[in-house]
C-alpha cells in the first residue's frame, strides 16, 4: 500500500482502516483505543483467542506483516495497510494445513484454546526453519502458554509437521 | 472380555473435536455473536473485610448505555454455595449473589450491564460506596482463635460448623487399636505447607445469558458442571429449574476452577433485570483473584514406625485455608486424608483431624488433585524421612508398605466426600510394575551410584513419590447417556458428561463403539446441554471415564439388544446366535446384515420404532489409579536454583481407553505439578491485596522451562471399570512436589517443607544447614 494511503483520520474516535486478512482485503471500523484482537474477533476471526489481554499467554498470536505478533498488544488502527494471517487462513477442517493435521495426529490438542496461537507460531518457525531441532521448537513456542498438555505432544506435533512438509 | 480382544478401546483414536479446534472453529462460549447483547462488569471490593454502609447507584444508572445496576438491595438473598457438587452440597451455604458485606479484596460489590464495555466500566466508577472497614484475618491459625474477626456473622448462612471461630468445615476420625505410638521405635512429626495456587486455564471464565423464544433463560457457559449450574442458579434466583437451559460449548480448560457457579448467577440476574442477553467475561487478573484457587494448606503429619519398616501409627492434622467462602471446604479437606492415609498400611492407630478455615483472602475451591496434592506432599516427603531414619531404601520402604490387591482400609469406610465413605478393597493395582518401570526409565541405580558424594557447585539428586487418587465419588456421583441410531448405521451419543478439553467425548464414543462393533467415528457425540442430554454430575473427581464410561457402556448394551432383536427378524435367526462386528450383525453360520439395514428396517419397514436407549451408572466403589513418579534434579548450590533434568511418571489407570489422550492428561498434570513445585504462588500484601495476579508475575511453565517429561501407562484391568478402565486426569499433579523435595534432599541434604521451592528458599536452607 502506498504511503499517502496510510494517513488516517479518526471520526468520533473511530478509524476506517483497510487491511488484508488471510489474503482478502477488508475494511474495519476500529476505535482509537481498541486493540487488534478485539477488532479481529468482532469482524469474525474468532480463532484469535483472548487468554490474558496483556501479551503474556500467546493465545491471540497472528502473523502480522510476516511475523508472529500478539494481536492484544497491537493498537488496531496501526493495522492499516497490514497483511495479517489468522488461524482461519492457515487451513480449514475440509482442507487442513499439515501443522493442523499433525497437532490432531499427535494428540496435541486438549482444550484447544491455545492451539491457534501455537500453530501460528509453529507455522512461522517452519517457514523460516523447515528442520527445527527440539530446542528450536521450544524457543519458538515459549510465548504460547498451555496448561493442558505439558507441551510434550505439541513439540512432537511440530516435528511431525516439519517432516510432512519436507516430503510434500 | 479379555484385553487382547479390544477393537476400539485401548487403541488409538483421534480426538474428535481436535481438528475443528486446530482450525480455530468458533466453538467456545465467546465465539458467538448475539444481537443486542449487553456487557456485564462487576465492581470488586478494595477491602479485605468491610460492611457496605451506603451504596448509591444513581449516577451510574445515568451513564448512557447503562441498562442495569445491581447491588445487594435489588437481587434475591438466598444463602447458597458456588461449589458445583451433587445435591445437597456438602459445602456450607455462605454465599449470596450480592451481600452488604465484603469478605476479601476482589469480592463482589455490585454489577452493571451496559451496551458497551466502556459504558459499563464508566458506570462502575460512578457507584458511590461507603464502607465500614472491619478487622481482617489472613492466617488460618489466627482466624480460629477466640476473638478473631468473624467473617461469616450473617444469621442466615447454613451448615457452618463454627462460624464464631471461622471454621467452615471440620472432620475427625480415629482408629485406635492400642496405645498411641507404643509399638513405634521412632516417631517423626513435621508440618508441610502449600500456598495459594491458581488453575490458570487459558480460557478465562465466561458466560453469556440470553432468552429462548419461550422466555426461558439460556446460560451458555464455560463450565465443568452444567446440571449443577442449572440447579444452583435456580436456587439463587428463585427460578424453577424448567425455566433454565445450560449449554456447555467447548471449554478452554478448567482443572476444577469451572466446577463452580462463578458468573452464571450474576449474569442471569442482569439478563432478568434487562430482558436482554448479557455477557460477562473475566479478565486474567479477575481470574486470578475472583475465581477459585487451590486450598492453601498446613499438614501436620506425625508417624510412628519400627526399625523393620512397619508403620505403626499415623496422625494427620490438616488445616486448609478456604478463603472468604467455604466452597469445597469439607470435601477437599476430607480427600486430603481419604486419598492418602489408606495408601500405606498403618498397623495400629490412625487419626485424622481436618479443619477448613475462613480468612479474608480469595476463595479456594476444587483444583485437580483435590486435597490429595496437599496430603501427598506431606506423606511422600515423610516416607523418605522415615526410610532414612531406619536406614532403609526409600523405594523398598514404599514397596513394603503400600496397599495390595484385595486389601482395604478402615479409612475408605470412615471418610467419604462430606460424609461417610464406602467400604472397598483394591481390585486392580499396577504400582509394583510402575515403580520398576520408572526406576529403569530414569536409570535410578546407576545414577544414584554416580551422584554419590557429589561435590562442587552443581549437585545432582534423585527422588521419587508414589500416590493414588479415586475414580469418581462412590455412592454419590451418577452419570447417564442416550444413544440413538440413524439410517446409515451411525449413532448419536448424548451425554451429560462435560468434556472440558480432556477428550471425554472421544473416549465415550470409543466405549460405545467397542460394544456395538463399530468405529468411534460412527458416533456423533453431543455433550452437554441440560435440555438435550441426560443428567451427569459433571467433569470432576476423576469420574468421567469410570462413571460416565460405565453409563455409556450400559446404554450401548441396551442398544445392542435392540439391534439384535431387529436383525433376528431380518436374518431369521435366533437372537442368541447373533453378534455385532465390523458394522454388521453376524450369525453363527455367517449370515449377516449391515447396521444400516437394521436401522432402515426399524425406521421404515417393519415393526417401526426408533432404536434408542438410555442408561445410568452409579458406582459403589472408587477404584484408585496408582502412580510412581521419579525426578532427577540438579541443584545450583551457589544460587539455590533447582533444575529438573528428567521426570518420569508411571501411571496405572487400568485400561487406557485412549492411550494417547491418557498420556496427554498425565503430561499436563505433571507439568502443572512442577509449576507448583518450583514457581507458583499467589502472593498478598499485608492488607490482603493480591500482588501477582498476572501471567507475568505468577509463573506457569512454558516450553523453555519444561523438563523432559515421560509418561508410561502401566496396564491393569479394573473389573468395575468400563473395559477395565480407571481414572487418569488428576493423579499426575500429586507427584512433582514430593518427588522433587526428595530429590533436593538427595542432592544437597536439605529438605523444604513449604512450596514453591524457589532459589531463595533453597539457598537459605543450604546456608542454614551449613552445607555450602
Amino acid at each position: 500500500m502506498k504511503k499517502e494511503n496510510m494517513r488516517l483520520e479518526a471520526v468520533n474516535g473511530v478509524f476506517g482502516i483497510s487491511l488484508t486478512v488471510n489474503g482478502v482485503k477488508r475494511n474495519f471500523a476500529v476505535k482509537n483505543n481498541e486493540f487488534l484482537l478485539n477488532a479481529l474477533r468482532r469482524y469474525g476471526y474468532k480463532g484469535a483467542k483472548k487468554g490474558c489481554d496483556t501479551g503474556d499467554c500467546g493465545s491471540c498470536t497472528v502473523i502480522f506483516n510476516g511475523k508472529p505478533a500478539l494481536a492484544c498488544l497491537i493498537p488496531a488502527f496501526t493495522a492499516h495497510g497490514a497483511e495479517i494471517t489468522t488461524i482461519e487462513g492457515v487451513g480449514t477442517v475440509q482442507n487442513p494445513h499439515p501443522l493442523q493435521e499433525s497437532f490432531v495426529e499427535a494428540g496435541a490438542v486438549q482444550c484447544g484454546f491455545c492451539i491457534p496461537g501455537m500453530i501460528l507460531s509453529s507455522k512461522h518457525l517452519l517457514d523460516v526453519n523447515p528442520s527445527p531441532s527440539e530446542d528450536d521448537i521450544k524457543k519458538y513456542l515459549d510465548g504460547n502458554l498451555c496448561r493442558c498438555t505439558g507441551y510434550v505432544k505439541q513439540i512432537q506435533a511440530v516435528k511431525m509437521a516439519a517432516k510432512k512438509m519436507k516430503k510434500a | 472380555m479379555e484385553k487382547n480382544d479390544f477393537k476400539v478401546v485401548n487403541k488409538r483414536a483421534l480426538k474428535m473435536d481436535s481438528l475443528g479446534l486446530a482450525c480455530g472453529e468458533p466453538v467456545f462460549t465467546d465465539d458467538v455473536d448475539i444481537n443486542g447483547m449487553l456487557y456485564g462488569r462487576i465492581l470488586w471490593s478494595p477491602y479485605a473485610h468491610a460492611r457496605i454502609t451506603k451504596i448509591d447507584t444513581k449516577e451510574a444508572e445515568k451513564v448512557p448505555g447503562v441498562k442495569a445496576v445491581l447491588t445487594y438491595k435489588n437481587v434475591p438473598r438466598v444463602p447458597h454455595t458456588t461449589a458445583g457438587q451433587g445435591y445437597p452440597e456438602p459445602s456450607p451455604y455462605d454465599t449470596y449473589i450480592l451481600d452488604n458485606k465484603v469478605r476479601f479484596v476482589g469480592d463482589r460489590v455490585a454489577a452493571v450491564a451496559a451496551e458497551t464495555p466502556e459504558a459499563a466500566d464508566a458506570a462502575l466508577k460512578l457507584i458511590k460506596t461507603e464502607y465500614a472497614i472491619l478487622p481482617a484475618v489472613f492466617d488460618t491459625f489466627e482466624a480460629m482463635k477466640d476473638g478473631a474477626p468473624v467473617i461469616h456473622d450473617e444469621k442466615d448462612a447454613k451448615n457452618i460448623p463454627d462460624a464464631g471461630h471461622n471454621i467452615a468445615a471440620k472432620f475427625e476420625f480415629e482408629v485406635k487399636n492400642g496405645e498411641w505410638f507404643k509399638d513405634a521405635d521412632f516417631v517423626i512429626e513435621h508440618s508441610y505447607k502449600m500456598p495459594y495456587l491458581q488453575h490458570c486455564a487459558i480460557e478465562p471464565h465466561i458466560v453469556i445469558t440470553s432468552f429462548d423464544p419461550f422466555g426461558r433463560l439460556v446460560i451458555r457457559t464455560s463450565t465443568q458442571v452444567p446440571f449443577h449450574v442449572r440447579r444452583i442458579v435456580a436456587q439463587a434466583l428463585k427460578l424453577p429449574v424448567k425455566k433454565i437451559r445450560v449449554i456447555k460449548p467447548r471449554i478452554g480448560g478448567g482443572f476444577g476452577s469451572k466446577q463452580e457457579v462463578l458468573l452464571e448467577d450474576i449474569a442471569a440476574a442482569l439478563s432478568l433485570k434487562t430482558g436482554k442477553p448479557v455477557k460477562i467475561e473475566y479478565t486474567r487478573r479477575e481470574t486470578f483473584i475472583s475465581s477459585r484457587t487451590r486450598h492453601p494448606s498446613t499438614v501436620r503429619l506425625k508417624t510412628g514406625f519400627k526399625k523393620d519398616g512397619t508403620i505403626t501409627d499415623a496422625e494427620m492434622d490438616i488445616v486448609l485455608n478456604t478463603g472468604a467462602y467455604g466452597s469445597h471446604a469439607l470435601t477437599v479437606m476430607m480427600c486430603s486424608g481419604s486419598h492418602t492415609i489408606p495408601f500405606y498400611k498403618v498397623k495400629n492407630n490412625i487419626k485424622f483431624l481436618g479443619r477448613s478455615v475462613y480468612t479474608n483472602l480469595p476463595v479456594a475451591g476444587a483444583y485437580r488433585g483435590y486435597g490429595a496434592t496437599q496430603g501427598f506432599f506431606a506423606w511422600e516427603s515423610q516416607m523418605d524421612i522415615m526410610a532414612a531414619k531406619i536406614g532403609m531404601d526409600p523405594v523398598e520402604f514404599r514397596k513394603m508398605n503400600y496397599i495390595r490387591l484385595g486389601e482395604g482400609s478402615p479409612v475408605f469406610k470412615a471418610m467419604g466426600e462430606g460424609r461417610e465413605g464406602v467400604e472397598q478393597v483394591i481390585t486392580s493395582i499396577g504400582l509394583y510394575e510402575g515403580i520398576e518401570k520408572g526406576l529403569k526409565a530414569i536409570n535410578w541405580h546407576a545414577k544414584k551410584e554416580k551422584n554419590k558424594g557429589g561435590k562442587g557447585m552443581l549437585r545432582r539428586g534423585l527422588g521419587m513419590a508414589c500416590m493414588m487418587q479415586g475414580s469418581g465419588i462412590p455412592e454419590v456421583d451418577m452419570a447417564s447417556a442416550t444413544i440413538k441410531m440413524n439410517e446409515d448405521g451411525s449413532f448419536n451419543l448424548m451425554v451429560g458428561a462435560a468434556d472440558l478439553g480432556t477428550g471425554s467425548d472421544t473416549i465415550l464414543a470409543q466405549i460405545a463403539a467397542e460394544v456395538l462393533g463399530v468405529k468411534a467415528e460412527d458416533f456423533i457425540v453431543y455433550s452437554s446441554d441440560t435440555d438435550l442430554t441426560p443428567f451427569d454430575v459433571g467433569a470432576y473427581a476423576s469420574s468421567t471415564t469410570f462413571i460416565s464410561g460405565n453409563a455409556v457402556k450400559k446404554t450401548a448394551e441396551k442398544v445392542r439388544e435392540m439391534i439384535i432383536a431387529v436383525a433376528a427378524k431380518i436374518l431369521d435367526r435366533k437372537k442368541e446366535d447373533l453378534r455385532l462386528e465390523g458394522g454388521k450383525v453376524i450369525a453363527g453360520d455367517g449370515a449377516a446384515c449391515g447396521l444400516s439395514e437394521v436401522a432402515n428396517t426399524s425406521l421404515y419397514y417393519y415393526d417401526q420404532h426408533q432404536i434408542i436407549a438410555s442408561a445410568s451408572h452409579y458406582a459403589h466403589t472408587s477404584p484408585p489409579p496408582f502412580a510412581a513418579n521419579f525426578a532427577e534434579v540438579e541443584v545450583d548450590t551457589g544460587t539455590g536454583k533447582i533444575k529438573i533434568l528428567d521426570y518420569v511418571s508411571c501411571v496405572d489407570c487400568g485400561t487406557a481407553i485412549n492411550p494417547e489422550l491418557a498420556e496427554g492428561q498425565n503430561d499436563g498434570a505433571v507439568l502443572n505439578g512442577i509449576g507448583h513445585t518450583l514457581s507458583e504462588e499467589l502472593e498478598f500484601s499485608s492488607n490482603g491485596t493480591p500482588l501477582n495476579a498476572s501471567f507475568r508475575r505468577y509463573k506457569i511453565f512454558n516450553t523453555l522451562d519444561m523438563p523432559p517429561i515421560k509418561t508410561f501407562l502401566i496396564p491393569t484391568f479394573e473389573p468395575n471399570g468400563p473395559f477395565g478402565a480407571k481414572s487418569v486426569s488428576e493423579i499426575g499433579i500429586n507427584g512433582p512436589l514430593p518427588a522433587v523435595a526428595n530429590a533436593l534432599y538427595d542432592a544437597v541434604g536439605v529438605r523444604l517443607f513449604d512450596s514453591p521451592f524457589t532459589p531463595e528458599k533453597v539457598l537459605a536452607a543450604i546456608k542454614k544447614a551449613g552445607k555450602k
